[in-house]
């Protein structure tokens, strides 16, 4: 065989150097013994995974938030880590919530001195904000993120990835078994990008496991764990149907701004968020829909209950689903054949070959602040703690032709709409209408939307006259205070920087 | 023209959330409570934060109304003080048994309305019916004051004080209250108002309230929750056929103003000055929902 070689390369003096056959399973050792091939991912604990993984200082590791504060595998695994003595890791997660505070004794110790994600919450969020870190945090959105791995900025080496069930070969999804969290969006490009995948899960089922979200041959070790998360606390925190009238007032005033804005029409398609208002909107389409006799050709998003359930009266024909956001559109994942599950980068990278937030027609995203250009926040607090989530908000405000956002004009003592917003996670570009709980403020961007809800008859103002009403409330806040010393970086969709959050200053 | 008032919001006195937002509900009336919602330790801080939504401007296109703490109690004058000098529109008494009750009140109303400076006779009252002696001295209370501008019937202590109790429905034991109360106010020429309903979350037995309230001829109701205004406004909205009829009337009244006539007439058949009026409030209720 070895002359057959030789041959060929004096023939054919600029062929890639070629190896002769040296037998089936010369160069897959894997293959060779039956029990190795077949249960060679299995690892009988988390250190023997990760021991495994070759993972080394400096690297980076990630994971995906599809069971939101029910996670139970970024605390684990980052513990074990810091156990075995890891240092100077890069944390890539899709997301941190405010069960990820254990992660803060990580950052003081060095464990990990790097992060990117698309959120950040309760203590974890407060340390940063206070400058624990030496390097600032990456915020991204859902899709910058899936931007990022394609550009290789973001190069992951183990990707540590929660599943509901999975079998031997590594056929995992998050719609099946009995601790199950629904669509593996974020996980699918982990999954695709990371140099070594490994799979944590619950329940080990036999093979071929159907649906693979995450398929067998990008996985290369399993481990089995108790808990990877608690499926009921997948929607704590996010309110499922409110009774609070305030919320349903401005849900109500932009299900009539939907209705007015001439995309309320059959075949339309539509993303909400998961806030209240966003919700509770849903509903009044749904009775809008049913009214007018249409349906809606898609759904995008996080997907949750309100949504399914529309999906399942026939009001919505497909949901394209990137996270579930309860246990009701978990189900509903499951159940009907028209209920998709989709990763990040269709969801919504815009240097993606296709996302869906392109073909979006309507959204009705939330609002921490939003300011006299539009511009919003969701990711500062109005103490100017990093306390929210990116998310996918400039992801699919910029790509629908309708970017509704929905908030109360006061929440507590603060104004949210604001001269100008302490972080621009989405610039007002994007953004065409502003419905709040004392009137309805359309983008100067977008004219003949203005007209069309005027002569509708809703309650229109200039977003100057919110923010007057609004400061006429809660009076001039005094100004927030920052060092110069930069905490975090915020990404937009395309990877370039649009702001930077800066340290609280709390000297006296 | 009369002022429409279907629906009168309570908004706790002590809830600085609601007290600084509840004008977005857009109720007939916003009615500030100091009374029954207030506990003794929060009576002086709900004084002073309602004293500040009266005066924002905010509440300026909305009619106000205060239910202050009865003027025997420690804290009533001092009620009455802060919503006459913060420009409620309308002080609400509870508990109101006897023409006097009325005519202290507009005697303290008087005075204060001389001492800071505001028109007198522009703070208005209303009178809440609590109790059987109250139902009784209904047509001498309606008559008290020129302030006067309405009646609400107050349904829970009132039942107390008949010891009988709501039975849901048809609501038998509440009749003849309501029809004395509706008539106390209709022959002096004031507005009517209707008991509260106090399970917000029971939308169907709410709504057969509001009808029973409506067809008897109240002007509205109490309402606890502004979850209950918009329901209540389209129950108060008329049928089309009942809008089209009344356009017709307008119509009829405007032609017969142009021609000089007298009389109106509609269909051969002459229409009575109140009828117009009637067809008058069926076109704005209409367009207020």
């Amino acid at each position: 065989m070895a002359e057959l070689v030789e041959e060929l390369a004096r023939q054919v003096p600029d062929l890639c150097k070629l190896e002769p056959f040296a037998g089936a399973t010369a160069h897959t050792p894997n293959l060779a013994d039956p029990e190795v091939k077949l249960h060679r991912k299995l690892c009988g604990s988390l250190q023997e995974a990760i021991e495994k993984s070759d993972l080394r200082d400096g690297m980076t590791i990630s994971f995906h938030h599809a069971f939101r504060e029910g996670d139970k595998v970024i605390n684990q695994v980052v513990g074990k880590l810091a156990e075995m003595g890891f240092r100077d890791l890069t944390l890539a997660t899709s997301s941190l919530l405010n069960c990820h505070d254990p992660l803060v004794a990580h950052l003081k110790s060095g464990v990990i001195t790097q992060i990117y994600t698309s959120g950040l919450r309760g203590k974890v969020g407060d340390a940063i904000s206070h400058g624990i870190m030496r390097r600032p945090v990456q915020i991204h959105s859902h899709g910058g993120r899936a931007n990022l791995l394609q550009t290789g900025e973001l190069k992951i080496h183990v990707a540590f990835l929660g599943v509901s069930c999975c079998d031997e070969f590594g056929n995992g999804n998050g719609s099946h078994g009995e601790l199950n969290c629904g669509a593996l969006g974020y996980a699918k490009v982990d999954a695709q990008y990371a140099r070594t995948v490994v799979l944590l899960t619950p329940e080990i089922v036999p093979f071929p496991n159907h649906p693979a979200s995450i398929s067998q041959d990008e996985v290369d070790l399993i481990v089995h764990l108790d808990e990877v998360g608690d499926p009921k606390l997948i929607s704590k925190g996010a309110a499922r149907t409110t009774r609070n009238p305030r919320e349903l007032l401005i849900a109500s005033h932009a299900a009539d701004v939907v209705e007015h804005s001439h995309y309320l029409r059959d075949g339309f398609s539509v993303q909400t968020g998961s806030g209240a208002s966003s919700i509770a909107a849903t509903q009044f389409i749904g009775e809008k829909m049913t009214a007018k006799g249409i349906t809606a050709s898609f759904a995008l998003g996080g997907i949750t209950g309100g949504i399914a359930d529309l999906h399942a009266k026939g009001l919505i024909k497909t949901l394209i689903d990137v996270q579930s956001f309860d246990i009701d559109a978990a189900k509903s994942l499951r159940q009907s054949p028209a209920h998709i599950e989709i990763s990040a980068n269709e969801y919504a990278n815009a240097t993606s070959k296709g996302a869906y937030v392109d073909r979006v027609d309507v959204v009705i995203l939330a609002a921490l602040e939003i300011d006299l250009a539009f511009n919003v926040n969701v990711i500062t607090g109005s103490d100017g703690v990093l306390r929210g989530a990116s998310g996918g908000h400039c992801d699919v405000a910029a790509a629908a032709n309708l970017a509704i956002v929905v908030a109360p004009l006061v929440r507590g003592r603060m104004p949210t709409v604001v001269n100008k917003v302490t972080t621009v996670i989405t610039p007002g570009e994007s953004i065409g209408v502003l419905v709040t709980d004392q009137g309805i403020a359309v983008n100067p961007n977008r004219p003949e939307l203005a007209k069309r809800l005027l002569d509708a008859g809703l309650p229109m103002v200039a977003i100057e006259e919110l923010h007057r009403r609004a400061v006429a409330l809660t009076g001039v806040p005094e100004p927030l205070r920052f060092l110069d010393r930069i905490v975090a970086v915020i990404r937009y969709r395309d990877g370039t920087v649009i702001d930077v959050v800066r340290q609280v200053d709390e000297r006296e | 023209m009369m002022k429409l008032r279907r629906s009168m919001l309570f908004v706790p006195g002590d809830a600085a959330g609601m007290v600084s937002t509840s004008f977005v509900f857009k109720p007939d009336t916003i009615m500030f409570d100091l009374e029954d919602a207030v506990a003794p330790q929060e009576k002086d801080s709900a004084r002073i934060l309602v004293y500040h939504a009266l005066r924002h401007p905010s509440y300026r296109d909305i009619e106000t109304a205060v239910r202050i703490n009865g003027l025997d109690s420690e804290y009533g004058l001092k009620d009455l003080e802060m919503s006459v000098r913060g420009g409620a529109d309308i002080v609400r008494l509870p508990k109101t048994e006897k023409p006097e009750d009325i005519e202290l009140l507009d005697q303290h109303i008087t005075r204060i309305e001389q001492a800071c400076g505001r028109q007198v006779g522009q703070t208005r009252v209303m009178a809440a019916i609590e109790s059987a002696y109250g139902v009784v001295n209904a047509v001498s209370i309606a008559r008290a004051s020129p302030r006067m501008i309405a009646l609400a019937l107050a349904g829970f202590d009132y039942l107390v004080d008949m010891q009988s109790e709501r039975s849901g429905e048809s609501e038998p034991e509440l009749f003849y209250a309501r029809a004395a109360v509706l008539h106390a106010a209709r022959a002096a020429g004031l507005d009517a108002f209707d008991v509260v309903y106090g399970d917000v979350n029971d939308m169907e037995g709410f709504l057969r309230e509001v009808m029973i309230a409506k067809n008897l001829g109240f002007n509205g109701k109490s309402l606890i929750h502004p979850r209950q205004i918009k329901p209540l406004h389209q129950s108060y909205a008329p049928t089309p056929q009942e809008l089209a009829r009344a356009r017709r009337i307008i119509q009829a009244a405007e032609k017969a103003k142009k021609e000089g006539l007298g009389v109106i007439s509609l269909d051969g058949k002459m229409v009575d000055p109140p009828v117009v009026a009637h067809a008058e409030l069926v076109l704005r209720r209409a367009e207020a929902v």
